[in-house]
C-alpha cells in the first residue's frame, strides 16, 4: 500500500526499505518532466528533506525524502527515460533504508482528501 | 485582484491551466508545453496575449513625437508598415520594447508589454513632446490573438481576402475582415515561426477565435491553443528578448544586442546621449548546456573562478531535445569556458550563436 507525503511524493514499503515516488498529482502539475537527478546510493536522507530534482519543461521540482535514512538504490533507467515518471504510475525514483520510523504520511484516501 | 481577458471563459473550457501573469488570469498551458511548442513548429498555435498593451498615436506631430521616444528611426516608414524599437530612459537602459505600426502618416500605434503598460503610459505622457499630437492607451478595449506556425497563412486565407492579408514580415493591415469580424492583421510574432497578430474589440474576441478553429478546420489543419508556458519556450528558441530578463530600466541598451533598432545618429530621442557616451561592458549571448540539466534564468555564470554575469532566461528546448539559456556576461569572457552555477553544482555552458532555432525557409 502506498502511502503519502504532503509535497506529493509516495512511499512503498518492500523487504524492509522504502520505495519513493511522486504522485500522480505530482506528474501533472510538472508537465513535462525532462531529467530526473537522482540521488548518490549511500546518501543520508531526512524525512521532509530535498532527496533529490525533477526538471521539467516549466520548472524545477526538489523531491523530499518521506523518512530518514540512507539511498539504498535509485532507478537508473529514469537517467535514460525520465518519461517512465510519467507512464507508470509505479515508477519509483529512489529507496531508502530507513533509520527511524516514517510519521505523517497519509494513506492515498486522506492524500486525495487532502489534495481536494 | 487579476483580471480576466475577453477570452478567459474560452481558456477554461478548453482546459486551460490558469495563473496570474503581468496582472491578468492567462492560461500557462493546456496540453503541455512541449505538445504546443511542436504545435507551433510543425503546424499552428493559436495564443491569447490580450495582456499586451496597445496605445495610439495620431495627429500630425505623430511621427515626429514617437521619433523622439524611440531609439529606432521611425521617419520614413510606409503606411501598412510595423518596426521593433526600444524606449530608452536617459541612463540609456530600457523602460520597454515595443513595436509600433504606421496606419498612415497622422496615425500609429504602439503595442507594449503587459507588465510595463502603466508605466509606460506614463512614461509617454511625461515625455511626449511637440504640437499636434493625441495620446491614448486602447488596452483594456483590444483583444489580442497570435496565430503563429508553419500554418498559420492557410488558415487566414480561409477566411479573409488574400489581398487583404499582409504579405511581408513586419507588415500589416489596419481593417481585414476576418470571417466577418473587422481586425488589424500584422505579421508578427514572438515564437521564430510564420504567422499573424490580431487585434479585434473585446466584444468579438471570442468571435475571432470560433472563426479560427472553423478556419482551421476548412483549411485541414490542426489549431491548438498554446499557453504562456509556450510561448516564453519559443521565444527563447528564436533568441528574442524578454523585457525584465534581458532587458530593464538598468541594463544598457547599448549591451542588448539590439543595435539594429538604435539609430543613435538620428538625431534627438530621450537617453540618446547616454546610448551614444556608452562603453558597453556586457553583451547578451546564447549558451546551450553541454550535458544534462536546466540553467534557468538567474544563474550566476562563471569563467574558472571568475563570476561573469548571469543567465537572464533558460529553458529545454522542445527543438533542440537540450537545454538553452541567454547570459549576460562580460565581453571579455564570451569566448573563455563558461559554466553556469545551478544551485550549488557547475554545469558547463557552449555558446553558440542566436537564435537556436531558424525557421526553414520555405521551398
Amino acid at each position: 500500500m502506498k502511502k503519502y507525503t504532503k509535497t506529493h511524493e509516495w512511499t512503498k514499503a518492500e523487504d524492509g526499505v522504502l520505495y519513493v515516488g511522486i504522485s500522480r498529482h505530482a506528474v501533472h502539475e510538472l508537465g513535462d518532466i525532462v531529467y530526473v537527478e537522482l540521488p548518490e546510493v549511500g546518501a543520508d536522507v531526512t524525512a521532509g528533506a530535498p532527496a533529490c530534482e525533477i526538471e521539467s519543461v516549466k520548472a524545477v521540482a526538489e523531491v523530499n525524502s518521506p523518512v530518514t535514512g540512507s539511498v539504498c538504490k535509485v532507478n537508473d533507467a529514469l537517467e535514460g527515460s525520465p518519461e517512465l515518471l510519467v507512464g507508470d504510475p509505479d515508477a519509483w525514483i529512489f529507496a531508502v533504508q530507513p533509520s527511524e520510523a516514517a510519521e505523517g504520511l497519509m494513506t492515498e484516501e486522506e492524500y486525495l482528501a487532502y489534495l481536494g | 485582484m487579476a483580471r480576466k481577458t475577453a477570452l478567459y471563459d474560452r481558456h477554461i473550457a478548453l482546459g486551460g491551466k490558469m495563473v496570474e501573469f503581468a496582472g491578468y488570469m492567462l492560461p500557462v498551458q493546456y496540453s503541455g508545453i512541449t505538445l504546443e511548442h511542436r504545435a507551433v513548429r510543425q503546424e499552428a498555435g493559436i495564443f491569447d496575449v490580450s495582456h499586451m498593451g496597445e496605445f495610439l498615436f495620431t495627429g500630425e506631430g505623430a511621427e515626429e513625437a514617437l521619433n523622439r521616444l524611440l531609439t529606432n528611426d521611425i521617419r520614413g516608414m510606409r503606411d501598412g508598415q510595423a518596426r521593433y524599437s526600444l524606449m530608452a530612459n536617459e541612463r540609456g537602459g530600457a523602460v520597454d520594447d515595443v513595436i509600433v505600426g504606421r496606419e498612415r502618416a497622422d496615425k500609429f500605434w504602439m503595442v507594449v508589454n503587459a507588465a510595463n503598460r502603466d508605466k509606460d503610459a506614463e512614461w509617454v505622457k511625461a515625455h511626449l513632446t511637440g504640437e499636434g499630437v493625441r495620446f491614448r492607451d486602447v488596452s483594456d478595449d483590444v483583444t489580442q490573438v497570435a496565430l503563429q506556425g508553419p500554418a498559420a497563412e492557410k488558415i487566414l486565407s480561409a477566411v479573409a481576402k488574400k489581398e487583404d492579408i499582409p504579405a511581408k514580415y513586419y507588415t500589416f493591415s489596419p481593417d481585414v475582415s476576418v470571417g466577418g469580424v473587422s481586425a488589424v492583421v500584422a505579421r508578427t510574432g514572438y515564437t521564430g515561426e510564420d504567422g499573424f497578430e490580431l487585434y479585434v474589440m473585446n466584444a468579438v474576441g471570442e468571435r475571432l477565435c470560433d472563426i479560427l478553429d472553423d478556419a482551421a478546420k476548412a483549411a485541414g489543419v490542426t489549431l491548438t491553443p498554446c499557453g504562456l508556458g509556450a510561448r516564453d519556450t519559443l521565444r527563447l528558441e528564436a533568441g528574442m528578448p524578454l523585457y525584465g530578463h534581458e532587458l530593464g530600466e538598468d541594463i544598457p541598451v547599448t549591451e542588448t544586442g539590439l543595435g539594429f533598432a538604435i539609430k543613435k545618429d538620428k538625431g534627438e530621442f530621450v537617453g540618446r546621449e547616454a546610448i551614444a557616451g556608452h562603453v558597453p561592458e556586457y553583451c547578451r549571448v546564447g549558451a546551450r548546456v553541454a550535458g544534462r540539466g536546466i540553467v534557468r534564468e538567474q544563474c550566476d555564470i562563471y569563467s574558472g573562478d571568475e563570476l561573469v554575469g548571469k543567465s537572464t532566461s533558460g529553458t529545454f528546448s522542445p527543438t533542440l531535445g537540450e537545454g538553452i539559456c541567454m547570459l549576460r556576461i562580460r565581453r571579455a569572457f564570451v569566448d573563455r569556458p563558461l559554466e553556469a552555477d545551478v544551485r550549488g553544482r557547475r554545469i558547463p555552458l557552449e555558446r553558440v550563436e542566436l537564435p537556436f532555432y531558424k525557421r526553414p525557409k520555405k521551398a
